[in-house]
């Protein structure tokens, strides 16, 4: 068990530094390949106005003439280690997590993700929360009424939520309950758990159905397939002759067994919607870090860009580590592995 | 009183094909301490009686009709919710494939504990102490360190073991064991079936094997019901079967049971054609198509259905031919054939 969570770790960490070798070959040495020079990647840290020479001394300060291993190790060295600036007027300290300062703002990178990240992490956590208990309970009362009305009416339903974009489900639900009904947000307000939780939630119901709706679907059609199969198994006809309660036939020996695939699945999706729920987020007017990574790639911020990337890879790495471990404990075949 | 009684039990499944008589017309009686050995081919129904007989039959789609009287209750007419509650404790079923019986998440030990705590109000430490003395009573070794182990972590053998204490943990009345020893390797099955005898002299429960294999009957059984196509064509005790068999299909079994007292050279005697469909069942006798001696009936065979008629002693055949032609074909051309090998 504990060489399995330590191989588990050293893969994740590798998996991390691969992203992090892709990313910066894609911003650094793919351009240089194209024919950039060192001036030119200089010359988007300052204005349109500065000198040549200007340019040339700050390509030299930001040591865009080194080699690309050197650059790509100073680089990582600022994510693990930190990293200093001498801006000329004295060092600036920039403690790690440092992804560098944004081209726009000149705050740094990693500040700035810091301040989407609640709005992030709410939205993807509480729509989290929805649609896995929406979504596993439709599912199951499906598979166990298969055929029935509402067996179809669900997979319907499900079907659509599939298939329909979130900013049409979004700005659908917006106009009726928001500016229809006005019962839920406008969007475009956060208020943080800590201060006002009522409020935190005033403002988030409508952006987490939104979301949930998109991935309850999917899990609702998973559960199904998942309990039509295990309820068919030997070991729920020995669950029943033991004499249990359908109830705990169905949950304790049915569900229990459907759930392991959507334990995979749920790590992939969470992680990637903690890098950013792009577009309810830009649906919402809610200034996430998938807001943050559509601006920074508007605006061409090359360092908010790559921090953004980093993040949202070390959530989907992260989340499926913990769905890794976690799997060797639902299942318990897979600890040999 | 007799302990358990079938009278005329029928299942049909409704399909898109047709209506599907898995069970059609069924009776027997069996004691407390006694062993009925129920043998047929795939399809025959044999299973389906016995997942009858717990209520275990597919839900709501399944037609149930006749009468299954277990220690005076009848049990077709009794509730679903009361069943359950007999289900485990009163009576109690081993599968055949163990693996695939017990879930794959939980410890063997929890499994036993969940089937004894259902029915026993007691802590888990009591239940635990429990499932550990049903191991070591099967044979586990070291049952106080396999009660965590996890069935994958178990020999073939062992996990039958495991689900016979499983089966055996509230000590049921009657026990039926399905096919409860065809997954395994021929030396475990040896090992199974003895220490099934055992424990049913032990426990004193009524016990029915379904198989298709006469030798695992033939170890066993006190009475030996043979089903074909839904109903029993011959029933009665094991010499009677064995000694004296009456029907054709019962000499076909017989014939195509490997001995290893027969020379090398000698081929076994399979029964020629397949089970029939149960949808469509063969007009007249079910077995007519397959039958070798269907010509003696004076063509009764495919026009009317042969009643299940006593032949002597509580000897139960269902055949057109006469007593005395069966037992002629038996003594004259069946029986030499089987031992002169």
């Amino acid at each position: 068990m504990v060489t399995y969570i330590i191989r588990r770790i050293i893969g994740a960490v590798l998996m991390l530094a691969v992203v992090s070798m892709v990313t910066f070959a894609i911003f650094f040495v793919v351009p240089r390949a194209a024919g950039a020079t060192a001036d030119d990647f200089a010359a988007r840290y300052v204005g349109k106005s500065a000198t040549e020479e200007t340019v040339g001394n700050l390509a030299d300060r930001l040591g865009f003439n080194d080699p690309v291993v050197v650059q790509y190790g100073r680089w990582v060295k600022g994510i693990v280690a930190g990293a200093e600036y001498d801006t000329g007027a004295g060092v600036e300290n920039c403690p790690a997590p440092c992804f560098g300062y944004s081209f726009i703002s000149h705050q740094p990178v990693w500040n700035d993700l810091l301040d989407r990240l609640p709005v992030t992490v709410s939205l993807a956590s509480g729509a989290a929360v929805i649609w896995v208990l929406a979504g596993v309970a439709t599912g199951v009362l499906s598979a166990l009424r298969k055929g029935s009305v509402f067996d179809r009416a669900a997979m319907g339903i499900a079907l659509a939520g599939v298939s329909l974009p979130v900013f049409f489900t979004g700005i659908v639900s917006l106009v009726i309950f928001s500016y229809g009904m006005g019962i839920t947000a406008p969007g475009g307000s956060f208020t943080p758990i800590t201060e006002n939780p009522a409020e935190w939630a005033y403002n988030m119901i409508l952006p987490w159905i939104t979301l949930a709706f998109l991935y309850a679907a999917g899990y609702a059609r998973l559960t199904r397939a998942g309990m039509l199969e295990t309820m068919g198994e030997d070991y729920i006809r020995t669950a029943r002759a033991k004499g249990l309660p359908e109830r705990t036939v169905i949950t304790k020996h049915g569900l229990r067994a459907a759930l392991t695939p959507i334990v995979t699945i749920f790590g992939l999706d969470f992680g990637l919607l903690l890098g950013g729920a792009v577009l309810t987020e830009s649906t919402f007017s809610l200034n996430g870090v998938g807001k943050f990574a559509i601006t920074a790639i508007l605006k061409n911020d090359l360092p908010q860009i790559m921090g953004v990337t980093m993040l949202t890879a070390f959530f989907v790495v992260a989340a499926n580590l913990i769905v890794d471990l976690l799997y060797a404990v639902v299942d318990p075949r897979v600890r040999l592995a | 009183m007799t302990f358990l009684e079938l009278k005329d039990l029928r299942i049909h499944f409704p399909s898109d094909d047709g209506l599907v008589k898995s069970v059609d017309g069924l009776s027997f009686r069996l004691e407390r301490g006694k062993t009925l050995g129920i043998v047929g081919e795939s399809g025959s129904g044999k299973s389906v009686t016995s997942l009858g007989i717990l209520g275990l039959h597919k839900g709501g789609r399944a037609k149930i009709s006749g009468e299954i009287w277990l220690d005076g209750e009848e049990l077709v007419s009794a509730s679903a919710e009361h069943v359950r509650t007999l289900r485990g404790k009163k009576m109690a079923m081993i599968f055949q494939d163990p693996l695939s019986a017990m879930h794959p998440f939980y410890t063997v030990g929890a499994q036993i504990m969940e089937a004894y705590r259902i029915h026993h109000d007691v802590s888990k430490k009591v239940a635990r102490k429990h499932a550990i003395e049903m191991l070591d009573r099967v044979g586990i070794p070291q049952p106080d360190r396999r009660v965590d182990s996890h069935p994958h972590e178990f020999s073939g053998g062992m996990r039958q073991r495991a689900m016979i204490a499983m089966a055996l943990s509230c000590d049921p009345e009657l026990l039926i064991a399905d096919e409860p020893t065809t997954a395994l390797d021929v030396t475990v099955q040896a090992q199974i079936l003895d220490l099934m005898r055992d424990l049913q002299r032990d426990f004193n429960a009524a016990l029915i094997i379904i198989t298709h294999d006469l030798g695992v009957v033939a170890e066993l059984s006190d009475d030996i019901l043979v089903m074909y196509a839904g109903k029993a064509i011959e029933y009665g005790t094991a010499e009677d079967i064995f000694e004296r068999p009456e029907h054709p299909y019962t000499w076909g079994l017989l014939g195509s049971m490997p001995r290893l007292d027969r020379e090398r050279t000698e081929r076994l005697l399979p029964i020629k054609g397949s089970p029939p469909s149960l949808i469509n069942v063969p007009s007249g006798c079910a077995f007519h198509p397959r039958c070798v001696y269907a010509d003696r009936t004076g063509g009764r065979s495919t026009s009317d259905v042969p009643e299940l008629l006593e032949s002597e002693g509580g000897h139960l055949v269902r055949c057109h031919l006469s007593r005395d032609v069966r037992r002629a074909v038996w003594e004259n051309e069946i029986k030499p054939n089987l031992e002169a090998s």
